[in-house]
């Protein structure tokens, strides 16, 4: 691509991972259609970071919003990295959950609501202990419920990523759309950096570490299933081709043996790399 | 954390609700509602121990005329330099214009 085409398309584009968890989710749904659910104004803050001297933010970091995806009811759940990492508290774990059984209580209804996760958090809240890690547990259970009817569609564009309990959560995702800039894994490249020493995973090596965790990797390892430029129309155009899909015929979380058996046969002793993480996944049986 | 609450003379009920900005790294979030005629109560929660006399001057120049509409504002503060608060509180003031 040329230098001028670099340009053109710096100053076009629109990009997605610019955008805040309330923009994203107002980006994505049919316009004029996006109504929040349990928005800032409700002042549902979290009641455990105060109590620990932390400022909190009057929608605890997570945006619920009701709308239309090309004419479907659908509902968007976005989570905001900026705020304490993307962290999921009591409250803000909450709502996510809650939206998404709500959307599972539609569905047996006969309402088709479908469901659309922004994943930007680092995992747990650490604040909040074992109510973060409750909520999340009941962000699984709900998403398990609801693609029984409809695909949920987790979307990770950067710069977080998503990591901890929340990772688990995105592979659960019928479908899962990422960046180049997007990470996804169980833990963050620091705490694999204490628990493994420097030697083994140098968190400031950046190269190395997206080039393990990274989007592109995580699409090439066939653990997401689209990787796209950050451009906010093309994200759009692919959750909908992805909602007109319907649910997957063996979703990820189903072929556990297959990852299973893929982690077995890896030889732990040599240093991983990109590629040998690529032929591990894609050696064997297929899935 | 600092808590702090100001009271200045306003005008009329401001139009409509504003929310602008994240409490990210240096940060700030803004929320604007509808208040009773004639009466600003801001409210704010800053990370920055301290800055007390630096928020009542801040606010003094934008409020103390009485001439803003009535509203209650909450101000969510991550360590936002004055200058970025300036920056929030313009945008703020201007969506409720808007």
């Amino acid at each position: 691509m040329s230098h001028q085409q670099d340009i053109a398309r710096l100053l076009q584009g629109r990009s997605f991972i610019e955008l805040s968890a309330r923009e994203r989710a107002h980006s994505l749904l049919d316009a004029g259609s996006c109504r929040e659910l349990a928005g800032p104004f409700e002042r549902l803050y979290s009641p455990w970071l105060s109590a620990q001297g932390i400022v909190t933010q009057a929608d605890d970091g997570v945006v619920i919003c009701k709308g239309l995806l090309d004419g479907q009811p659908a509902v968007i759940a976005a989570i905001e990295g900026s705020f304490q990492g993307g962290s999921l508290g009591e409250v803000g774990g909450a709502k996510l959950a809650s939206a998404l059984e709500l959307a599972a209580a539609d569905n047996r209804q006969g309402i088709p609501t479908r469901g659309v996760i922004l994943f930007e958090t680092g995992g747990v809240r650490l604040q909040e202990a074992n109510l973060g890690l409750a909520a999340i547990a009941e962000i699984h259970a709900a998403i398990a419920d609801l693609t029984r009817y409809q695909p949920v569609i987790g979307i990770i564009a950067g710069t977080v990523g998503c990591f901890g309990g929340m990772s688990i959560a995105a592979g659960l995702c019928s479908y899962l759309i990422v960046t180049r800039e997007a990470r996804l894994g169980l833990n963050g490249p620091q705490v694999i950096e204490q628990e493994a020493g420097v030697a083994e995973y140098d968190s400031r090596n950046r190269p190395f570490i997206w080039s393990l965790t990274g989007g592109e990797q995580r699409q090439a390892c066939a653990l997401a299933d689209a990787l796209l430029e950050d451009d906010s129309t093309l994200i759009r155009q692919q959750l909908l081709q992805f909602m007109a899909r319907g649910l997957p015929e063996q979703p990820r979380h189903r072929r556990s043996r297959h990852y299973l058996e893929r982690l077995l046969a890896m030889d732990s002793a040599a240093q991983a790399d990109a590629d040998s993480a690529r032929q591990l996944f894609h050696s064997g049986e297929k899935p | 954390m600092e808590k702090l609450h100001l009271h200045y003379p306003a005008g009329a009920p401001a139009a409509q609700a504003v929310l602008v900005g994240v409490v990210a790294s240096g940060d700030l979030e803004v929320l604007i509602a509808p208040a009773a005629a004639g009466s600003c109560h801001i409210v704010i929660h800053s990370a920055a121990d301290g800055s007390a006399a630096r928020w009542r001057a801040q606010l003094d120049r934008l409020f103390a005329d009485g001439q803003a509409a009535a509203m209650q504002m909450e101000i969510n503060d991550f360590g936002a330099t004055p200058g970025v608060v300036s920056l929030r509180l313009a945008q703020a003031l201007e969506e409720l214009s808007a």
